[in-house]
């Protein structure tokens, strides 16, 4: 678990090195990944679906980011992509892709789509995040 | 009040040179067209039109004025220079900066090179690749060979397109030598899981930023712009794809 919490800390911030986030966020991109990647070994680890667990993760990264956005005043986008990352299927599509490549059409289909679904689930908790924050705002304002 | 109201022109130029920089550098198609329209409407034109898409950006605002056209041809990801815009964006709204010192600051940020350098992208990207090969529980024994991976594919990527300028050829090339090694590594014995070490060092060449652009952009309506960000993630992965696949196909 220990190793998990580091090494996600250190490739979120690295992804901010990459991505060329402001100097003083990166640390910050390393905390929104960090957080996100422990919610989703933890959920995996309880028996929850991968898509359910991506789902959840990403909802919490894209809240967390907008927070950190909202108090440091610079654009979501920074935060959330470094944080989105590790959530990536990219395990999954490389065996889908490998069962492709040896004529293995029915594995590989099963992975393609689930790696599909984990994409979508990822698409679907930012957007949740999104309405959730627009909705905060619309109360706030009245 | 000549300041106050500057002439539209200007205006026109200014809204486009943010615009510009912010779309080559990776920001949403909602954020620009939004970030444009506040800058004009603070600056005195309050009914402005803009239509963003990831190759070209089109600006007009009311009046006898013609509207502007912007061909963007080369897309990077730089998200400090989003920040900066998006930070002289709030100075104009709070009337901190005149259009001039706008312009000014504008064409500051676009000629700066605000990147680290290649040799720290390189580092960052080689500690990616092995961090990732630790989450996806690879074993402690792949970590090198995954950084090394990781940081030769990364290295592959930024010169061959240098070099080419076409991205999925490049990002092809990339992930071939990603196979490679990792496969060289493993058969020297070395390395023990081909899968995992090819999968952590590949990381750095995901589409992530264009992912999450893309939905974030169709779901606050701009369809054309979702759909085409969305295409190019799809291409990158599939060059990718196909450069690992090579190399799992002939060994």
């Amino acid at each position: 678990m220990i190793v998990h919490v580091i090494t996600s800390f250190i490739a979120s911030a690295a992804f901010g090195v990459l991505f060329n986030a402001p100097k003083k966020s990166i640390i910050k991109c390393g905390l929104v990944g960090m957080t996100g990647w422990v919610v989703y070994i933890l959920l995996v680890n309880n028996e929850y679906e991968a898509v359910v667990a991506s789902l959840i993760a990403a909802v919490v990264i894209a809240v967390i980011s907008h927070i950190f956005a909202r108090i440091y005043k610079t654009p979501v986008i920074i935060f959330s992509v470094s944080g989105i990352i590790p959530l990536v299927p990219g395990g999954l599509a490389y065996d889908a892709m490998r069962h492709f490549v040896v004529d293995d059409y029915n594995v590989a289909v099963q992975l393609a789509a689930k790696a599909f679904m984990i994409s979508g689930a990822i698409a679907v908790g930012l957007v949740i995040s999104e309405v959730l924050y627009q909705l905060i705002l619309k109360m706030k304002v009245k | 009040m000549e300041n106050k109201f500057p002439q539209s022109i200007e205006v026109i130029e200014l809204c486009l040179l943010a615009g510009k920089i912010m779309l080559q550098c990776g920001a949403e198609t909602y954020r620009v067209e939004d970030t444009m329209i506040r800058i004009a409407a603070s600056l005195g034109i309050p009914e402005s039109h803009s239509y963003v898409t990831p190759t070209g950006i089109i600006f007009s605002i009311d009046g006898t004025e013609p509207a502007k056209f912007i061909r963007i041809s080369e897309r990077t990801t730089d998200l400090y220079k989003v920040t900066l815009v998006n930070g002289v964006s709030r100075k104009i709204s709070s009337g901190e900066l005149t259009s001039q010192q706008a312009l000014i600051r504008l064409k500051e940020i676009q000629s700066a090179d605000f990147t680290f350098p290649i040799y720290q992208q390189i580092i960052a990207a080689s500690i990616a690749s092995g961090c990732f090969l630790l989450m996806f529980l690879g074993q402690w024994a792949d970590f090198i060979p995954a950084l090394i991976a990781g940081g030769v594919g990364f290295t592959c990527f930024v010169y061959v397109h240098r070099i080419l300028k076409v991205k999925f050829f490049s990002e092809f090339i990339a992930s071939f030598v990603i196979g490679a090694i990792a496969f060289l590594f493993v058969s020297l014995g070395i390395g023990q899981e081909l899968d995992k070490i090819i999968i952590g060092s590949v990381m750095p060449l995901v589409p992530g930023l264009l992912i999450t652009n893309a939905v974030r952009d169709l779901m606050a309506g701009h369809l054309i712009s979702g759909l085409s960000k969305g295409a190019e993630a799809f291409l990158t992965a599939f060059a990718i794809g196909t450069g690992v696949a090579v190399i799992i196909a002939f060994f």
